[in-house]
């Protein structure tokens, strides 16, 4: 709406603009984000997203690193999907080195990927209510995501930043307990899920707060690159997982959750849904883990032949592509991430302003930013 | 007419989803057996990582003050950040041969990501994650650990 | 009907006959205002830093938390801990703010609070001042808070706070009209805006019962639109921490922030003491038709209690409403307010006048 008239204000700005700096220290913007908004009252004339607060270099640092080094940097990319970042660049080299890595580890990788998925979407659950200001979510959401994390500390040691995918397997096996705690944990929470609803969906002031706002059409979504759930909440089919699977996405049925109003009820949904279908993902996979080797065998050092190399892997907040020039060293010559918040974000401006600023919260809840992916 | 039905329904739906919404906090609000929070201070002595927890870097020493580190430097090499340094001496071993012992093995806890790569890497499982996580200091210098203990020397596998 | 064993009426009767035999009435007058102010000092300060601990202890075991248990017992100490704090805190001053005003509203706001709690009766005898537009003054002096914290949010010279102070004003003038209409109903029914008189009223039995349903819908709306004239959640707007950081209040530290913590709170209790007073027959305790020897045994109930149970019970509602529910829009919360409470209660109180007029109600 009305890009061209924002575009203007952009540049000249005016001298009564009512200017508000959200960010980079700010409730709401989860982190480092900083966004120059334009009011006119309450409205939201147009946003200008600023990044780099916590730019850390990490693609220049990967090119001093070897590939098994790397994977610990994209831990820190986007931290609540780690295990997910860590996969697309094990996949890459695997993919160079042209290593078939046994079953059992694509299926507990997998696994692992959709457990990271429900807790990110938990986590984003959380933070949303919060954003609406129902604050008791918050610890409903993280009561629940302990138990993956717990399930997680008990396998890989490690509860947030797990590098525990390496080139060409895992780290070491996952722990025994693991298929019984998973299972356990699906039907906890299974009971807990319609809870949610209850507290949060249903709400008539959550409903009125979110439908109709943050309009994005399929077409923006396209055209700013908006993937993930906050891009099929648009009716943009772009889940990687289907379109090129990888692990043992093929094994699976599962749906592509696609919703087509496009506003932040929309992406809501997507992210409810894709909780559920993370959960049967999870169940058909959990009683068929494959016995062998947790790794293939690998070199201990990694040396790509050179030629450039590319990988895209679904995170919990859409698709993450991992480009690699190699020269032939242990090192990459080039490493360069396409992650999927920095592009969500920029979509911002376009479908924020015009609403309230109260719905500007909203918007940026929904499309579910984590600010270190943005910077990287 | 039509429109003063859609009114009331509206209103009476609302306050059903709020009153849903309500039931949930209601709920938990008489049943305190559903707390999750755990006091942590308190319970320190029954308070069991699980056996994996990446907590520091330790090097296992036996009863005898032996240890398996060879002083290869490998997981040196392989520490993305840096974190280990390897210090090694030279001695004369029984058969008077020049043999790589080593001197000290630092640990910069402060730099450590705890990425695993040095526990996986060591050819001789010298090192393996600790359990402990109270890592806070007033020092930023006592974040960096010796980890071979004084006097240990380096275990000889039996022939 | 109810029993006069804890009237406190002859307590302070006696203790002003015993200032009069030593002083002159002049005196005696200055005496008893220093003594009430005093005692409603202390009272404020105690129930202000009671409430906040009831609300982190409230919410804490809704949300699945233990809540402060470190300092004292159950961490009931918790709050004077935080108070001890804020006061030994910096007062910044904020550059280009208008000092006079910043440091102003915070006391407008409390002194506002403060004046509400006059007027309630506390317990059989135990009303600073019983005035005969009790209900009216109530409402009159609870509203002028919005004063401050209009010049809160202009004086600091901060764009958050602006905005905070701007849907504040919208907010507290608009839902002023249903928190008076629903009072209202209550007036039309007992005939009197005298507190000690609506009470009486009660006697035989509380508003909320014997006005039929349409006591009941100016109870519900009277909770709601009370709600957002305290601005608590989900009617929050002037805080907004998620998109305000803190609203109106978010340039003021130290005690001048505790002053408005504090007010917010005790406009809660003033608000829970009001609706408890109006519609759940203030200290009268709960009598059932016949059964007198149950009425009786709530007769020995003293009335002190009865008032604290009530608005607590009030409190805790309040309290749910905020920790169940999402922050309203700004345009949403005036819809509610312009479009579903204000017809509702103007429908709701032609009814009552109705009933009223034909003897319809006990």
């Amino acid at each position: 709406m009305m890009s061209e008239e924002i575009i203007k204000d952009v540049i000249v700005g005016e001298q009564e603009d009512y200017l508000i700096n959200l960010g980079p220290q700010h409730p709401s913007t989860h982190g480092v984000l900083r966004l120059e908004v334009c009011l006119k009252g309450e409205t939201v004339k147009y946003l200008n997203p600023h990044i780099g607060y916590i730019h850390r270099g990490i693609e220049k640092m990967c090119e001093a690193l070897t590939y098994q080094q790397i994977i610990h940097l994209t831990d820190r990319m986007d931290y609540l999907s780690a295990h997910i970042n860590n996969e697309a660049v094990s996949m890459i080299v695997e993919d160079a080195l042209q290593v078939e890595v046994p079953e059992r580890v694509k299926y507990i990788r997998t696994i692992l990927d959709e457990l990271n998925r429900i807790a990110s979407h938990q986590l984003w659950w959380c933070a949303f209510g919060m954003d609406l200001g129902a604050l008791t979510t918050f610890f409903y959401g993280l009561r629940d995501r302990e138990h993956i994390l717990d399930i997680f500390e008990e396998s890989f040691g490690s509860r947030l930043l797990h590098s525990f995918v390496c080139p060409g397997g895992l780290m070491h096996d996952v722990h025994p307990n693991f298929q019984k705690r998973t299972k356990e944990f699906i039907k906890y929470f299974r009971t807990k899920l319609p809870e949610y609803d209850q507290l949060l969906t249903g709400n008539i002031i959550f409903q009125n707060r979110s439908k109709g706002i943050g309009y994005m059409s399929r077409e923006t979504a396209i055209g700013y690159g908006v993937t993930g759930p906050s891009g099929r909440g648009s009716g943009f089919s772009c889940d990687v997982r289907k379109i090129a699977p990888y692990g043992a996405y093929d094994k699976v049925r599962f749906n592509e959750i696609l919703e087509t109003e496009g506003d932040v009820f929309a992406r809501y949904k997507v992210r409810m849904a894709e909780m559920h279908e993370s959960l049967s993902i999870i169940e058909q996979l959990i009683d068929n883990i494959p016995e062998g080797d947790f790794t293939a065998k690998m070199k201990p050092i990694i040396k790509l032949p050179a030629g450039e190399y590319f990988r895209r892997v679904e995170t919990a907040r859409g698709e993450l592509a991992v480009y690699v020039v190699s020269d032939g060293n242990k090192t990459p010559y080039r490493m360069k991430f396409r992650t999927p918040n920095f592009s969500n974000l920029f979509v911002m401006n376009e479908i924020a302003s015009g609403y309230k600023i109260a719905d500007l919260i909203a918007i940026s809840g929904s499309l579910d930013l984590v600010i270190p992916d943005i910077d990287r | 007419m039509n429109s003063i039905a859609q009114y009331f329904t509206d209103l009476f739906k609302g306050l059903s989803t709020l009153w849903a919404g309500m039931r949930v906090t209601g709920k938990y609000f008489f049943s305190p057996g559903a707390i999750v929070t755990q006091q942590y201070p308190e319970n320190r002595k029954t308070l069991k990582m699980e056996e994996r927890f990446k907590g520091e870097i330790i090097m296992p020493h036996d009863e005898n003050n032996l240890h398996a580190c060879t002083g290869c430097g490998i997981c040196e090499i392989n520490c993305p950040n840096g974190s280990i340094e390897i210090l090694t001496d030279r001695v004369a071993n029984a058969e008077g041969k020049l043999e790589r012992v080593i001197d000290k093995h630092i640990y910069h806890l402060s730099m450590c990501t705890f990425c695993g790569l040095c526990v996986k890497t060591c050819p001789s499982d010298a090192l393996a994650f600790g359990q402990e996580f109270e890592h806070a200091v007033f020092d930023r210098s006592k974040l960096t650990k010796v980890l071979n203990q004084p006097g240990s020397k380096i275990r000889k596998e039996a022939k | 009907m109810s029993s006069n064993i804890y009237d406190f009426s002859t307590l302070t009767g006696s203790i002003h006959t015993w200032l009069s035999g030593m002083m002159s009435s002049g005196w005696v007058i200055f005496t008893e205002m220093v003594l009430v102010g005093l005692i409603f000092l202390l009272m404020y300060a105690l129930l202000g830093l009671f409430l906040v601990y009831l609300e982190r202890k409230v919410c804490a075991i809704m949300q699945n938390r233990v809540g402060p248990n470190r300092v004292g017992k159950w961490g009931l100490l918790q709050t004077i801990a935080d108070l001890i704090k804020l006061l030994l805190k910096e007062l910044i001053p904020i550059r280009k703010s208008d000092a006079l005003l910043f440091n102003l509203a915070p006391f407008i706001v409390i002194i506002c609070s403060f004046l509400a709690m006059a007027a309630l009766p506390y317990a059989k005898g135990l009303q600073a001042i019983d005035f005969n537009i009790g209900v009216f003054y109530i409402m009159a002096v609870s509203s002028l808070s919005v004063v401050g914290i209009l010049l809160a949010g202009w004086a600091s010279n901060s764009k958050y706070s602006l905005i905070g102070a701007m849907r504040s004003g919208a907010q507290i003038v608009s839902y002023e009209l249903s928190v008076g209409l629903s009072l209202l109903a209550i007036v039309v029914f007992s005939g009197t805006m005298q507190l000690s008189g609506i009470i009486e009223s009660q006697a035989n039995g509380w508003w909320i019962f014997k006005g039929h349903i349409p006591a009941f819908i100016s109870f519900v709306i009277f909770l709601i639109a009370s709600t957002a004239e305290i601005n608590r959640g989900p009617f929050d707007l002037a805080e907004a921490e998620s998109e305000l950081t803190a609203g109106f209040h978010t340039e003021y530290s130290g005690i001048k922030f505790a002053f408005f913590f504090l007010a917010e709170y005790m406009n809660m209790f003033i608000v829970a003491a009001l609706g408890a007073t109006i519609f759940l027959g203030g200290w009268m305790p709960f009598h059932v038709g016949n059964w007198e020897g149950f009425n009786q045994i709530m007769d020995y109930i003293p009335s002190v209690v009865w008032f604290f149970t009530k608005t607590f019970f009030i409190i805790l509602i309040i309290m749910w409403f905020k920790w169940t529910f999402p922050r309203l829009r700004i345009d949403q919360l005036l819809t509610l307010e312009w479009k579903y409470l204000l017809p509702i209660s103007l429908f709701n109180i032609v009814l009552i006048a109705f009933i009223v007029l034909m003897g319809w109600h006990f």
